[in-house]
């Protein structure tokens, strides 16, 4: 099984120095998009495979630095994010399929390193292969960041990402070699032996939240992705917001819950809590305040991965507190939700690309109506969008539902600070499940509902046969995920394990998501049926009792008059505007907390041009975090400038005092021995 | 046997709710009505008026797509659902297992959704702005919901809504001061929920002011008499949930018993009238806030939730 | 059987009672209007009888009834009433104006009650009655409550009313503790009074030199004789 995921590592990694060779003949993009979906397909079968019983125990490769092998293994852990991978890949590589359109080489060759490195990543049994994987998969997906870089928002949006990249592995180089410890070895089996302890432990765990959680979007850490996800193309945002997320999550697990865990206290699990929940409620809120189509999704994958966040970190949590069975609920629900966010919002993606394709912008205060004309487009999109609303029966809500069901037992836990933080925890995550429901009514409404608010609109057309399974393939997954949870965690089983040294064993049935004897259960199959029987039912009994058909007349809209015939798809200023339907939440939660600001400009009187609402709103990570990094970073410059003024007897003892300082360094190190 | 009375008992409930639901909006009507001293309509109007819209042909906007279509039956589907699920006269209904406080509100949610979108469909100013701000309070309401629910969930054990209710029936657990803070969120969010003063007036067409109405301005014939039925459940599943976490007396127990169902209804019925009562006589003696007071009114609903949450924690520290 | 203990109707009722207190010093930081704030004030004095009384009846002690007529004739009727008579001849029927936004002010205050049982539950440790325990928990809230209340108001009546609510917690907690004399509760009765008279006069002080009860007013006369 190694040698097969080897083999299609290899292939990727081929694909992608002949994909610039290949593109000169023309045949490029097909070839490379039509490799990595196989490669794809195979990661998700294999994956399948592993999940189902057959893990690959770790071996080392042939290949690698001198003081020790690469590690390669598939365990159940990696498997499930493997699957995730392979199925969005898969999709994400049927759109770029489908949707044709002139790719350049260095997007071309890009794209498969970008699989690789997610791949590596997982399937990495050593610390250092990890480092190279993710290391991969940042690079490649810079280069797919500033693919478009003749615009100066892309440019920008590539650099603030380089700079997080840099961030991210300067923080994981050191928490790995504080794990590593002496020994030096690296591998995670070695790794797990010897876990962090005392100061070490707690340094671990900042770098790492700090290092992979800056690659997940965690708030303070999330500043990048809002700009870095809309700016690549649109199946590359998929994978970045459905799987290098999760991927950059997986590290969070594997590190924090596997190899440093297994007898961490209490407070391990809380930097993971307090982030996830600040995560949730900030990239729900920011999602109802944004003016761009992709801008929003990636919002809300700022709260989907914040509310995984909380699951793991729930986990770590139940886990120091002895209660094996509900660490199983926290870390269910967080895998559960990994996977389905990881669909819904590759498919949310991949229909923003679509609608870009078709009407030429994503901006929101230039679409509307496309639900007339870009009909599958739309139906799987609202999928997308009531799954990301998290409403039963879709595959949004069970994830959900097992994560507060975990908030909701947190109190068990037993010390009073917790048990209050779990209540602040719950309300949150409420607070930004409510917010993303609002947020994707607001997305849905203003995309593909009302009347149309660009004449280029009405132009739009549903993307080719490919394009369109590549939307409905994740879109019947989320349907289908949403009513077998409890197989699907079942699959999961030995992941649960890994996470949280217990499993859903007998709770997780064919139809059934149960806590405990005589606790709650969520029966989606069941509730599906139940809501398609009550559908049914009413609509039976109406259209017995009320004449078939419908009449047309103009909208009643309170009595307003037709706009004049001069425009064809009516007043475009009596139609709500993206800024005017964030304007409740923009007043009730975004000033106090984004420091949200509207001003209505009047005309002067005599003036017959319209008053105009200006919304905005400043993300305070931004003011708090990167507004001193850029003082910072001046200073800096501004001292070594100084170098530059050094004679050379002065030049020359820089490297000598390093020289000597890393010496006495070595010399204290041994000593302390 | 137990099967048998199982479903048995759903039907009845069935029955007994979807019965109930236009009288307890044509009640409080009328007793809102005969609290500020006009006659007010017979408490059957609505069903009068669900029948005389059912007859007629609705008239839909020309640019309205098939969401417009779709949403009366998607809301009103998922209300009979939801309401469904929450027990009236008896226990052990045949859909109990399904019955859970989180399913529930997810259930209301996507009523809510359903309504939204409708709302967006035609492109309107009213129906954007009432589907903003609809969103918007259940932004706040859902953290109180679950802040309450996260009393009753430590309390029963379970969020499953029949387990819960029959714990609390059997008195064991006496008076506790977190229920009734939760109850008094509950309230808050139960107002909210069904559009009732002072967060939204059921009454009004004024513009500024509508929130639940404004999504279904272009609503007509059978779609709007749907959206009314929806409206009339869900104004009863929420009596119906307070009735039975808080006051569960009277309730028939799971099995077969003809004598204790006719008693569970009698209690149900006389719990409901107190109910409706009560809500007309809130709504009488209060006044509508302004919009932008809600989140205020949602937030203190979410803080007395969590203070019955930190004196539960407390009281059971000293067990 | 243990008396006094979780699950026991003593228990429940006191904790209903209390909880009803605390519920009151909520609802004071919630209104806007003056009308509001007396009333629940009135209700919190209704409530702090109700909770001596039932304390006096679990205790055995009769000398808590008087408290508890006491609280109510002043708390209940007196003081409310008096303040009513204040607000219509002051005409002060606007809405309160708050230095802190109401929200915050609530927030505040969830968070004063996180600490006051996160003070008193160590401190208490098994050494009183968890009746005792949960009465002083909760009467250090209503006592934090009151304090909040009089710094986020500006109008001296409802600052006023902050400082009293203030000390219905203290006679809660008081009442609470087994065996505290019946003096101690008459001079802190007493002592409501005069100080709601001290507050009266000072009340139309303010007005009278200063034509207003907004006291933000009285930060520039800070240090003046």
């Amino acid at each position: 099984m190694l040698t097969a995921l080897t083999a299609l590592l290899g292939g990727l990694i081929l694909l992608a120095l002949l994909a610039v060779p290949l593109a000169r003949l023309g045949v490029g993009a097909r070839i490379v998009h039509g490799g990595c979906l196989l490669a794809c397909l195979g990661f998700a079968a294999i994956a399948l495979a592993a999940l189902a019983g057959a893990e690959a125990a770790p071996a080392p490769l042939p290949l690698g630095p001198p003081w020790g092998p690469m590690w390669l293994g598939l365990d159940a852990l990696s498997a499930w994010f493997l699957l995730l991978v392979g199925l969005t890949g898969a999709c994400s590589a049927l759109f770029a399929l489908g949707r044709g359109g002139d790719h350049p080489p260095r997007v071309l060759a890009a794209f498969p390193l970008f699989l690789a490195g997610m791949a590596l990543t997982l399937l990495a049994a050593d610390a250092l292969t990890l480092l190279l994987g993710f290391e991969a998969m940042s690079l490649a997906s810079w280069a797919l960041v500033a693919a478009d870089h003749d615009r100066e928002e892309n440019r920008r949006a590539a650099r603030l990402y380089l700079v997080f990249a840099a961030f991210g592995a300067a923080c994981l180089v050191p928490a790995i070699g504080l794990m590593a410890g002496a020994s030096g070895d690296l591998a995670f089996a070695a790794l797990r032996e010897a876990p962090p302890q005392g100061w070490r432990a707690a340094l671990v765990l900042a770098l790492v939240v700090a290092g992979a959680g800056s690659k997940a979007g965690l708030v303070p850490l999330h500043g990048w992705l809002p700009l870095a996800h809309p700016a690549a193309p649109s199946h590359v945002s998929a994978l970045m917001s459905g799987a290098m997320t999760k991927v950059a999550l997986y590290v969070v697990a594997r590190l924090l819950l596997d190899l440093a865990g297994p007898a961490q206290p209490l407070w391990w699990g809380l930097p993971l809590l307090v982030l996830g929940a600040a995560s949730a409620v900030l990239g729900a809120l920011r999602a109802n305040l944004e003016e761009e189509g992709k801008t929003l999704l990636a919002c809300s994958t700022i709260e989907n991965v914040g509310l995984i966040a909380i699951g793991l970190g729930l986990a770590a949590c139940f886990r120091a507190a002895d209660l094996g069975p509900l660490a199983a609920v926290a870390a269910g629900g967080a895998l559960l939700h990994a996977m389905n966010h990881a669909l819904f919002k590759t498919l949310l993606f991949l229909g923003m690309g679509e609608v870009g394709h078709g009407a030429a912008t994503r901006r929101l205060d230039r679409l509307g109506g496309l639900v007339h004309v870009m009909p599958w487009t739309a139906g799987c999109m609202l999928v997308g969008a009531l799954a990301a609303a998290s409403l039963p029966p879709l595959s949004g809500f069970a994830g959900e539902w097992l994560l507060l069901q975990a908030l909701l037992a947190a109190w068990r836990v037993g010390e009073l600070g917790f048990q209050v933080l779990a209540v602040a925890l719950a309300a949150l995550a409420a607070l930004a499940a409510a917010l993303a429901a609002a947020a994707m009514v607001r997305m849905f409404g203003l995309v593909f509902l009302g009347r149309f608010r660009a004449p280029r609109t009405a132009g739009a057309q549903d993307g080719p046969l490919a394009a369109r399974l590549s939307l409905l393939l994740p879109a019947g997954l989320t349907v289908l995920f949403g009513l077998i949870p409890g197989p699907m965690l079942a699959l999961a089983e030995g992941a649960l394990r890994i996470l949280a040294r217990a499993d859903m064993a007998g709770r997780a049935g064919p139809v059934v998501l149960r806590l405990g004897d005589g606790a709650a259960a969520y029966l989606p199959a069941l509730v599906a049926l139940l809501l398609l029987a009550c559908g049914g039912a009413v609509w039976w009994l109406v259209r017995r009792r009320s004449p078939a058909g419908v009449a047309h007349g103009p909208a009643w809209d309170c009595g307003f008059a037709a706009a004049p015939p001069h425009l064809p798809f009516g007043d475009p200023l009596t139609q709500p505007s993206p800024a005017g339907l964030g304007q409740p939440l923009r007043r009730m939660l975004g000033a106090p907390l984004l420091g949200a600001t509207e001003a209505v400009h009047m005309p002067p009187p005599g003036d017959p041009s319209p008053a105009r609402l200006a919304a905005g709103f400043r993300d305070p990570s931004f003011a708090l975090l990167l507004a001193p990094l850029d003082r910072l970073r001046d200073a800096v410059v501004a001292q070594a400038e100084r170098l530059r003024g050094l004679s050379i007897r002065q030049a020359l003892m820089l490297p000598f005092a390093t020289l000597v300082g890393l010496l006495a360094l070595i010399a204290w190190l041994e000593g302390g021995r | 046997m137990t099967a048998l009375a199982a479903v048995i008992t759903q039907l009845l409930h069935l029955a007994l709710v979807l019965a109930a639901a236009p009288l307890v909006v044509g009640g409080v009507r009328w007793l809102k009505a005969r609290m500020m001293g006009r006659r007010g309509p017979h408490p059957l109007q609505p069903l009068r008026d669900l029948s005389k819209l059912l007859s007629k042909r609705p008239v839909l906007a020309e640019n309205a797509s098939w969401i417009s279509r779709a949403a009366p039956y998607a809301a009103a589907g998922t209300a009979v659902a939801a309401v469904a699920l929450v027990p009236s006269f008896a226990r052990g209904m045949a859909f109990a297992p399904l019955g859970d406080l989180l399913l529930i509100a997810g259930l209301l949610a996507a009523g809510r959704v359903a309504m939204a979108l409708a709302g967006l469909d035609v492109g309107t100013a009213f129906g954007g702005l009432g589907a903003a701000r609809e969103m918007s309070f259940a932004a706040f309401a859902e953290p109180a919901l679950l802040v309450a629910v996260l009393s009753v969930a430590i309390l029963a054990g379970t969020t499953g809504l029949d387990a819960a209710a029959a714990l609390f029936q059997d008195g064991a657990l006496g008076l506790r001061v977190s229920l009734a803070l939760a109850l008094i969120a509950l309230l808050a969010v139960a107002v909210a929920e069904n559009a009732r003063i002072p967060v939204d007036n059921p009454a009004t067409h004024l513009e500024l002011t509508m929130v639940h109405e404004a999504m279904i301005l272009e609503a007509s014939g059978r779609h709007l008499a749907l959206w009314e039925a929806a409206a009339a459940l869900r104004l009863t599943l929420w009596l119906a949930l307070l009735a039975a976490l808080f006051v569960p007396f009277g309730t028939a127990p799971a099995g077969f018993a003809p004598l204790a169902w006719a008693v569970g209804v009698l209690a149900w019925v006389a719990k409901m009238a107190a109910l409706c009562l009560a809500l007309a006589a809130f709504e009488s003696a209060i006044a509508k806030m302004r919009v932008f007071r809600v989140p205020e009114f949602l937030g203190v609903a979410l803080l007395l939730g969590v203070l019955g949450a930190i004196l539960l924690f407390v009281s059971t520290r000293l067990a | 059987m243990r008396v006094n203990s979780f699950g026991t109707p003593a228990y429940d009722v006191a904790h209903l009672l209390g909880g009803g207190v605390l519920l009151m010093s909520f609802l004071l930081l919630y209104q806007r209007r003056i009308g509001g704030v007396i009333n629940a004030f009135a209700v919190q004095g209704a409530l702090l009888a109700a909770a001596a009384a039932w304390q006096g009846w679990v205790q055995g002690a009769p000398g808590l009834y008087v408290t508890a007529a006491i609280a109510f004739a002043a708390k209940a009727v007196l003081i409310p009433i008096a303040l009513r008579v204040l607000v219509g001849r002051l005409g002060q029927h606007r809405a309160v104006e708050t230095a802190l936004g109401v929200g915050a002010s609530l927030l505040a205050a969830i968070l004063l009650v996180g600490l006051s049982v996160m003070v008193v539950l160590p401190v208490t440790a098994g050494s009183a009655t968890p009746l005792a325990r949960v009465d002083m928990t909760i009467a250090l809230s209503v006592v934090l409550l009151g304090m909040l209340a009089m710094i986020t108001r500006r109008n001296a009546i409802s600052q006023v009313v902050g400082l009293l609510s203030l000390e219905n917690g203290l006679i809660l907690g008081a009442v609470g503790v087994v065996g505290m004399p019946l003096v101690v509760e008459l001079s802190t009765a007493a002592l409501v009074l005069v100080l709601a008279v001290v507050a009266g006069v000072v009340v139309f002080q303010i007005r009278e030199r200063l034509d207003t009860l907004d006291t933000s007013i009285l930060d520039r006369h800070g240090g003046e004789a």
